[in-house]
């Protein structure tokens, strides 16, 4: 990823349900990949596909007007529950660059973050209006999405700025990622290690 | 006074006590902390993806001695009889999960990594076989690829769930970049009641706080109400810390947690019990420590409860009746409660005493302790399952199995008609056979009642080991406080 693709437009999609949790997202049985890859077409399974694997025309993913969109809008505390990672690469692999909500749980909102996927949190008045602007035949109007500046902005009248934690940013904008700045520190960690001597030991307990 | 702390320091929360001792680096404007990870709990559902990250960064693993791998969520807990002469072997499971379990075992095989693969008799569940190795100690810091990694805050430890890419760093450095948390101090005073829980309070405060509540904050569960649980019960509170939303959940190191870990922990030869004792000693919160947040219940005021809805926020004293959508009001709460009962296929407004129930799961990390089997068994001794009710019993660890044999646990559930099988996380996560058909209503021991947790289409009424039981000898929704054996 580079600064200009972090600033991006699209229309967006909309799940209103609050606390949404990542078994929804992306339920166990998917788990037992041992890839990053290929969970898309699993992203919501069972809110997105009828017993006999039809597809669910009431789903919003499902409806044509959301073919596309890279912006997901949903209600507050979004992907809490399991920490599994599977859920951002699932909304992902499904085409998302961005998720807006008034909440994020902890674990998916760094998962999140260390993914580039852009957790986005605005206001619950905010999320109201972005949720309310979408029209009755499901068309949302365009969102304009700039990480750099901090701001999501629909139309001309409707702006609001974002916080991502500072380094976070950094690494989006720039293509870095959290593990090259930890190995960077393996001088300093090993400093750590030799000043706090270490009174466990899993080879030793499992011997 | 602490040799170790000036007396100008301003008192410190336990939390940040063990906060101050991890870091490499602070925080600053710029960047996260850098924060030491003392113990690296490893399972076979979330770490794959890491180690093919370090394969593909050319990365090694850092202290495979502070790393442990087990198998628990993928397996099996069946065993199938081998041409009558009785129960030997685990059955085949599913391609998929039996290529996890090889993963893992390469992966650990290659970089030198313990392992308790299936059929070691140390195995179980990852939060369960933590504290029973010894390794789960006051001070700590712990992680692990699951959100349930709150359990081992039970002995003042910091513990806290993260994803796979974290999963990839602490391999890679042992370390991992973390802003700091608010805290919340939970104080629990008096005595929960004859036929109520650890899980019941837990329950009561997931009710109060709702899945989201705890967002951003460590709990530290304080007060006289905590100080009288076991550390089993402790582990039950701690444990459900993330079904708050809490990023991790710890209680501070007592006499309790010390009687625990002695028969428990080996240290090396570079430190002694008493020096470690000490150490911990200076774990608790200090006098007049300020938090960000601060919840108080009275434990005498707590019922059995159980949930109704589709997240653990959605609990109700088990005597009490379903919300009212016209006293909820207007809303996403409204809606959300709405979706949620026609989900689980329940009335608004109604009592769910009475409500035939078709599985009862006893297991999990939450509650599948050696004390949590004792309670439930307590309820089926000289009893039968209820005709229609599948019962399964799915111990913590193979450790918590054999003692509840040597106890004769497993007879009184064998008599009563409930299936007693091998640990691992079975039902709570639904990946390994064990798993609700679809409309099936359960109750259930686990942390999760969402939409599917415990099979797609299946419905979960959480509720603790002495209810679950209650339900599986009546075969619907009971107040255990009316059955003989469940009042102990």
């Amino acid at each position: 990823m580079s600064r200009s693709e972090w600033k991006f437009e699209s229309r967006y999609v909309v799940i209103s349900r609050e606390n949404i949790d990542t078994d929804q997202i992306i339920p166990a049985r998917f788990l037992t990949t041992t890839s990053r890859n290929g969970l898309g077409p699993h992203a919501f399974h069972d809110w997105r596909y009828a017993k006999d694997g039809s597809l669910n025309p009431e789903f919003p993913l499902n409806r044509r007007e959301a073919a596309g969109t890279r912006v997901l809008v949903a209600g507050s505390n979004f992907g809490c529950g399991s920490s599994r990672e599977h859920a951002v690469w699932a909304l992902l692999d499904a085409g998302f660059k961005s998720i807006v909500s008034s909440q994020f749980a902890d674990i998916f909102r760094s998962n999140a973050l260390n993914n580039g996927l852009l957790p986005v949190q605005v206001s619950r008045e905010m999320l109201a209006t972005l949720m309310s602007a979408v029209s009755a035949d499901s068309v949302s109007p365009t969102v304009r999405i700039d990480l750099e500046a901090g701001t999501l902005r629909v139309a001309e009248d409707i702006e609001t700025s974002f916080v991502i934690p500072p380094f976070a940013r950094y690494c989006m904008l720039n293509g870095m990622d959290e593990m090259q700045f930890l190995v960077s520190s393996l001088p300093k960690i090993t400093r750590y290690e030799s000043s706090h001597p270490c009174t466990v030991d899993t080879v030793d307990a499992t011997r | 006074m602490s040799p170790r702390v000036p007396h100008s320091q301003a008192p410190r929360t336990l939390f940040e006590k063990i906060w101050d001792a991890h870091i490499v680096q602070k925080q600053s404007d710029a960047t996260p902390a850098i924060l030491y990870v003392d113990l690296h709990l490893v399972h076979e559902v979330t770490s794959a993806q890491a180690f093919t990250e370090l394969r593909e960064r050319e990365l090694t693993i850092w202290a495979p001695h502070r790393t442990i791998a087990t198998m628990d969520h993928s397996t099996p807990t069946g065993l199938i009889s081998s041409s009558g002469r009785g129960f030997t072997s685990l059955p085949v499971i599913e391609a998929d999960a039996q290529f996890q379990l090889d993963t893992l075992e390469r992966n650990c095989k290659d970089t030198g990594i313990p392992l308790l693969p299936l059929g070691d008799e140390r195995r179980g569940i990852v939060h369960v076989i933590g504290p029973e190795l010894g390794l789960t100690r006051p001070g700590m810091t712990i992680v692990c690829g699951d959100s349930h990694t709150s359990t081992h805050g039970a002995f003042g430890a910091l513990a806290f769930g993260i994803g796979t890419s974290q999963v990839a760093q602490v391999l890679a450095t042992q370390c991992l970049l973390q802003n700091k948390p608010k805290s919340m101090q939970i104080r629990v005073d008096g005595r929960l009641g004859p036929g109520v829980t650890a899980k019941d309070l837990a329950l009561a405060l997931c009710q109060r706080l709702g899945t989201g509540g705890a967002t951003g904050h460590v709990i530290e569960y304080t007060g006289s109400g905590i100080r009288g649980l076991s550390m089993e019960e402790r582990m039950t509170v701690c444990n459900m810390s993330i079904e708050m939303g809490a990023r991790a959940g710890l209680i501070a190191p007592d006499e309790t947690t010390f009687a625990f870990l002695r028969s428990r922990v080996r240290l090396p030869a570079t430190t002694t019990w008493s020096k470690e004792m000490a150490t911990w000693r200076e774990l608790p919160s200090d006098e007049g420590a300020v938090y960000d947040a601060l919840v108080t219940l009275d434990a005498t005021e707590v019922a059995p409860m159980i949930t109704y809805g589709t997240n653990p926020g959605m609990a109700m004293p088990i005597t009490q009746t379903v919300p009212n959508l016209e006293t909820i009001g207007e809303g996403s709460r409204r809606d959300e409660t709405q979706r949620a009962l026609r989900y689980m296929g329940l009335e608004a407004g109604a009592t769910l005493l009475g409500t035939r129930v078709e599985v009862v799961f006893i297991g999990s990390c939450t509650n599948s302790r050696l004390s949590d089997l004792r309670a439930a068994a307590a309820v089926l001794r000289d009893r039968r399952v209820a005709p229609w009710v599948r019962m399964l019993v799915v111990p913590g660890s193979q450790a918590v199995k054999r003692a509840a044999e040597s106890e004769g646990l497993d007879q009184i559930f064998a008599n009563a008609g409930a299936e007693w099988r091998e640990s691992g996380c079975s039902m709570c996560i639904a990946m390994n056979g064990d798993r609700l058909e679809a409309g099936q209503l359960a109750v259930s021991t686990s942390n999760r009642n969402f939409e599917g947790r415990q099979g797609a289409g299946g419905r979960t009424i959480l509720a603790s080991p002495v209810t679950a039981a209650a339900a599986a000898v009546t075969g619907v929704i009971t107040d255990p406080r009316e059955l003989h054996g469940a009042m102990a």
